[in-house]
């Protein structure tokens, strides 16, 4: 197995993008791409997408990128798993230059979110549960998380202002990222304020409804080293989990066992502990969702996520600073752009780029992106070279 | 969704049907053709009580395409005296008086209709006992 570097990687600003077409896009992030790897070369397209076809009604991206990107007759795929579809765009990208078929490959997570309106939204996320038994009992996912945050609280003592430092950490970071839908601050009063979605989940709870895209160019670290376009920033831990579909249908709720086993299997491959990384980028579609995450990523004890936040240990300048770029809260969450964007974030603060939200002395770093209820769960390790 | 895929789920959704497995006899609901426990391959239907307690709730104030009349609605993990855990609405109730603990029972109760086809939906609900 060869090592893989990141080479190039290419932002769209998110948002409510009217003007911007899911195929725009794709071919606007991947010609950032191009310019930050300072090549086009192209081996094979992976594109990372939910549900364009209950959203826009496209399907075949793996047609329509490579067109519209003037790449006719690369081999190309679309790859699918939820919220982590982008995660495991850049992984299935990873395997082809690992594996010796592609020297460059190029990983595309997208979402065109806002073409439907937030009830059809609604509906098309509610896809990722278990259709059968959970969409169709009416649950949303603002739903499925509620349930879990209500567990947390019971279980943990949990409470209502430390589910809103998450956001209010995450806001404060976003505020410093040129890339971020919702680049203001909040405050623990507004986010306990805010409409109630699903309780005790209110809007500042939650992820946004965003339009966007994120391009990463992979090629291995002899070549990357070759090109000395950018500081070498490897791959060097790959790691998936998954889990039952149904959240209700798991032992014990609260116990995020694909996150589990996709990071112990990244850091594992990577020869590395997670007291030895720098910083993370996690899938904090939700303010819950953070929480149980560093609980399971083992950053904090199980059950302390909450107070560890409101001690300021996951924040920009804490002891193990967790979603550096403002995280899906603050960043949004084109639900297939989401898991590339984090990598993206990523290669900017080891490569020291990362301006106003730098990360001091970052040297390595995890991505954690995950599916549903955690249905499945992919993580990337990241290291400077 | 057409007429086929509900019919389909109507043991399940009608009569609470489950798959016990043969072998390490654990119940699954729904039925599986593999035990995820043991590999097995063999089951038995069995009737769930639909009788057990609140694991966890929430209450669905923006709703999904199909739902938006209903909201606000409860929707809850209940644990079933045979040890399982079933998703499903909680109804008949104010929903802001629930507690976690809260001893339910299922019912047959109408969903909503399909969008497309203007198929009304049925399945089970759970009622508190205690008569909320
Ligand atoms: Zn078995």
């Amino acid at each position: 197995m060869r090592e893989v570097a990141i080479i190039g990687i290419g932002m769209i600003r998110f948002g409510e993008l009217w003007e911007k077409s899911l195929r725009d896009m794709c071919v606007e992030a991947s010609l950032n791409c191009f310019k930050d790897a300072g090549t086009d070369r192209v081996d094979s397209i992976t594109v990372g997408c939910m549900s364009s076809g209950l959203f826009t009604g496209q399907e075949h991206l793996s047609s329509l990128v490579p067109d519209y990107l003037g790449k006719i007759n690369t081999p190309a795929s679309r790859v699918e798993s939820a919220c982590a579809s982008g995660g495991l765009a850049v992984r299935t990208a990873f395997l082809e230059v690992a594996s010796g078929i592609s020297d460059y490959a190029l990983a595309v997570g997208v979402e065109k979110m806002t073409d439907v309106s937030v009830n059809e939204a609604t509906y098309a996320l509610a896809t990722a549960s278990d259709r059968d038994y959970e969409a169709f009992h009416g649950i949303t996912f603002p739903g499925l998380y509620a349930m879990l945050a209500k567990a947390h609280m019971d279980r943990y003592g949990t409470t209502r202002e430390q589910l809103a430092e998450v956001a209010v950490k995450n806001h404060a970071n976003g505020v410093l990222n040129p890339y971020a839908q919702f680049p203001f601050p909040v405050t623990r009063e507004t986010v306990m304020n805010s409409t109630m979605i699903a309780d005790p989940l209110r809007l500042l709870d939650c992820s946004p409804i965003t339009d966007g895209a994120a391009a990463v160019l992979l090629t291995t670290e002899t070549e990357a080293k070759r090109l000395k376009k950018n500081p070498v920033v490897g791959i060097t831990g790959i790691g998936m989990g998954t889990d039952t579909i149904a959240l209700s249908q798991r032992k014990d709720i609260l116990r995020l066992d694909a996150i589990d086993h996709a990071v112990r299997r990244a850091l594992k491959m990577a020869g590395k502990k997670i007291g030895d990384i720098d910083f993370a980028e996690v899938h904090d579609c939700f303010t819950i969702a953070e929480i149980l995450v560093v609980e399971t990523m083992g950053i904090v004890d199980q059950g302390k996520g909450g107070p560890a936040t409101i001690d300021g240990l996951t924040a920009l300048t804490g002891k193990f600073p967790v979603n550096p770029s403002g995280g899906l809260k603050a960043k949004g969450h084109p639900v297939g752009a989401s898991g590339v964007a984090q990598i993206c974030e990523a290669v900017e603060q080891l490569r020291g780029n990362a301006g106003k939200r730098q990360i001091d002395n970052a040297r390595s770093g995890i991505t954690q992106n995950m599916g549903g209820s955690g249905g499945s769960c992919v993580c990337h390790v990241l290291e400077v070279k | 969704m057409n007429v086929p895929k509900h019919w389909r789920e109507s043991p399940q959704r009608y009569r609470m049907e489950a798959g016990k497995c043969r072998k390490c006899e654990r119940i699954f609901f729904p039925g599986r053709l593999v035990c995820p426990e043991c590999g097995h391959t063999g089951f038995d239907m069995v009737k769930l009580s639909g009788k057990g307690k609140l694991h966890t709730f929430t209450v669905i104030r923006t709703a999904p395409s199909g739902f938006t009349d209903f909201a606000p609605y409860a929707v809850g993990i209940v644990e079933l005296d045979e040890g399982i855990r079933i998703l499903g609405q909680i109804t008949d109730c104010d929903p802001d008086s629930l507690q976690t603990g809260d001893r339910l029972t299922s019912k047959f109760r109408r969903m909503n209709d399909e969008g497309k086809t203007g198929m009304i939906m049925y399945s089970y609900k759970f009622v508190p006992d205690n008569g909320i």
